[in-house]
């Protein structure tokens, strides 16, 4: 299992209920109902991972984030993971407020754009950047609304949003995100890992 | 060949002593459920699973179907090792009262007069199906079902089981199928039972010789809805404009399509086996299906009381009980924090897909079924 789900696993406590939006083919609901007794379930788009979610006895409702989360009451989770995915829909903001309605907290994770190697390809190539987490081409990506680390905290704070947790994930090194340590988190770290609340 | 009961096979039947209210007020008792079985019921009783069947299904799930010679209606999904495997679970099947495959319906004869009953049969509906099917759990001495499942009127009657019986299932399965009959749903059964009831031969439902059966009504019925379980997509490829062993039109009425022809043959086979004014009751049970109107509009309520796990099957290209009437039913489930999954299966195949070999869908049965069972 990678990395960040390692992370996000961390930042749950056990029996609790979870719904994971975009959950892929279910790889970290099977560890968080099979390690922390969590009651879980999963949003996904994809028919194909829907398959896998269902040969591995994990409930999971097909559907898309920016249309079906509506249909589930307020705070009926006690948390909602996003894991890179927020940066793919048409209306990011209108998808946090609805994991905040939904959840009682959030767990959002983004690929971050202010990445040094991100910066640094722009910077000497010229064109779109292509990394191991951001590997499409300008014209097939399905990321619509790229963001760094920095505009993230910037868009928490100004909707006044609580941040519990932010983490800086660098290759297997995890940190904290701070004030004073912001713009350097920023630099060096490919994806930034948050916990929220409205 | 004519629609008659062959009392020559012995239908396995439960009759029913205890009375039945009706909804539409009547009560009947001592009526017969045909039933069959398949695998085994274990010690423990919990590997117990009730099929409900479609329109024109009847208990003979899989295997041989004795009365038509013909596989069972779900051969694909039911059966050793498969989607819903005979050696693994015990599964029931009965046939609906209003039907014509032994249970209680219009085609059972008056013990006065001797006649058929026809239009003297009471109005049922899915709520009285599902309420005669019960009895069959405590036949069996099951106190809980390990699954519900069933598609087209058979996931409206899993829907009603649940609903009326909240502790009898662990698992729920409704496959390609509507918490309300939608508006073209009951157009399309309207028109079945105005062909039927346009035949003289119908009589006003007695047509007690085998000479006078409103057979070609009910081809007609057949041979419309036939069109209702297929898509546009799949006739196409199948017919497209395909002629009937002839090179040329024949400037006439003959079948000159292939589609014609394959029409008329689903109409001429289906009268073989099943009975006109069971076609008409049953169609109107599923017309005054509407869930959610028992509940005072409030569907979520209808499954408030049941801690069971759904899973809803819908099929890409199923335009008479379409996704979104699938997934109304998993929006009502969602509001009320229920355990409820749900896949759209990709298909050609239309509304019939539940019952073909579509191996995304059989795969999704079997994968959740299997995995719900280990956890018991």
């Amino acid at each position: 299992m990678k990395n960040e789900f390692k992370v996000i696993a961390d930042l749950i406590e056990k029996d609790k209920r979870v719904l994971d939006v975009g959950c892929a083919d279910g790889t970290l609901m099977k560890f968080l109902k099979d390690n922390k007794n969590i009651d879980i379930r999963g949003l996904e788009i994809s028919k194909d991972k829907v398959q896998k979610c269902i040969a591995k006895g994990l409930t999971v409702i097909e559907g898309n984030a920016e249309k079906d989360l509506s249909q589930f009451p307020d705070k009926s989770f006690d948390y909602v993971v996003l894991s890179q995915t927020l940066q793919a829909f048409l209306n990011p903001e209108l998808v946090i407020n609805e994991l905040l309605r939904v959840g009682n907290k959030a767990i959002v994770t983004i690929p971050n754009f202010g990445y040094w190697k991100i910066r640094l390809h722009l910077l000497t190539k010229g064109t779109m950047p292509i990394t191991k987490t951001l590997p499409d081409e300008w014209y097939n990506t399905p990321n619509l609304h790229m963001c760094t680390i920095k505009d993230f905290v910037h868009f928490v704070k100004s909707r006044n949003f609580k941040i519990f947790k932010s983490l800086a994930l660098n290759n297997e090194d995890v940190s904290l995100i701070n004030n004073s340590n912001l713009g350097i988190k920023n630099l060096f770290a490919d994806l930034g890992i948050f916990l929220i609340e409205k | 060949m004519t629609f008659i009961m062959n009392t020559e096979i012995n239908l396995k039947t439960l009759i029913v002593k205890k009375p039945l209210k009706l909804d539409c007020g009547k009560t009947i008792n001592n009526f017969p459920i045909a039933y069959e079985t398949y695998g085994s019921l274990n010690k423990n009783k919990d590997n117990a699973i009730l099929i409900f069947h479609a329109l024109t299904g009847d208990q003979f799930v899989t295997g041989l179907n004795p009365i038509t010679n013909k596989d069972g209606w779900w051969s694909y999904a039911v059966g050793p090792d498969k989607a819903i495997d005979t050696n693994k679970y015990f599964i029931i099947c009965s046939n609906v009262i209003g039907g014509c495959m032994g249970s209680f319906g219009p085609s059972h004869k008056d013990p006065n007069t001797q006649k058929i009953l026809g239009t003297n049969f009471p109005v049922i509906t899915i709520n009285d199906m599902v309420n005669a099917q019960n009895n069959l759990l405590d036949h069996f001495g099951i106190e809980k079902l390990f699954s519900v499942v069933g598609g087209s009127m058979g996931g409206m009657q899993v829907l009603q089981f649940i609903s009326n019986f909240p502790d009898k299932a662990k698992t729920v399965i409704p496959i390609a199928c509507t918490s309300s009959h939608s508006a073209q749903n009951i157009a399309f059964n309207e028109l079945g039972r105005q062909a039927i009831t346009a035949d003289n031969n119908w009589n006003e439902g007695n047509y007690n010789t085998k000479e006078t059966v409103p057979n070609r009504g009910l081809a007609v019925a057949r041979m419309a809805a036939h069109i209702t379980y297929l898509s546009k997509k799949s006739l196409q490829e199948k017919f497209g404009r395909k002629l009937q062993e002839r090179e040329e039109i024949k400037f006439s009425f003959d079948a000159d399509f292939q589609i014609e022809s394959y029409l008329r043959y689903q109409g001429s086979v289906f009268v073989d086996r099943f009975d006109a004014n069971s076609y008409l009751y049953i169609t109107r049970a599923m017309d005054y299906f509407d869930l959610g109107k028992q509940f005072k509009g409030n569907l979520s309520d209808a499954f408030k009381e049941t801690e069971a796990k759904f899973f809803i099957i819908s099929f890409t290209s199923d335009w008479l009980y379409p996704t979104q009437e699938n997934k109304d039913i998993v929006i009502a489930l969602n509001a009320i924090g229920a355990d409820v999954g749900f896949v759209e299966i990709e298909s050609d195949k239309g509304h019939d897909s539940f019952l073909l070999d579509v191996p995304n869908f059989l795969n999704s049965l079997k994968n959740f079924l299997d995995k719900s069972y280990t956890e018991n």
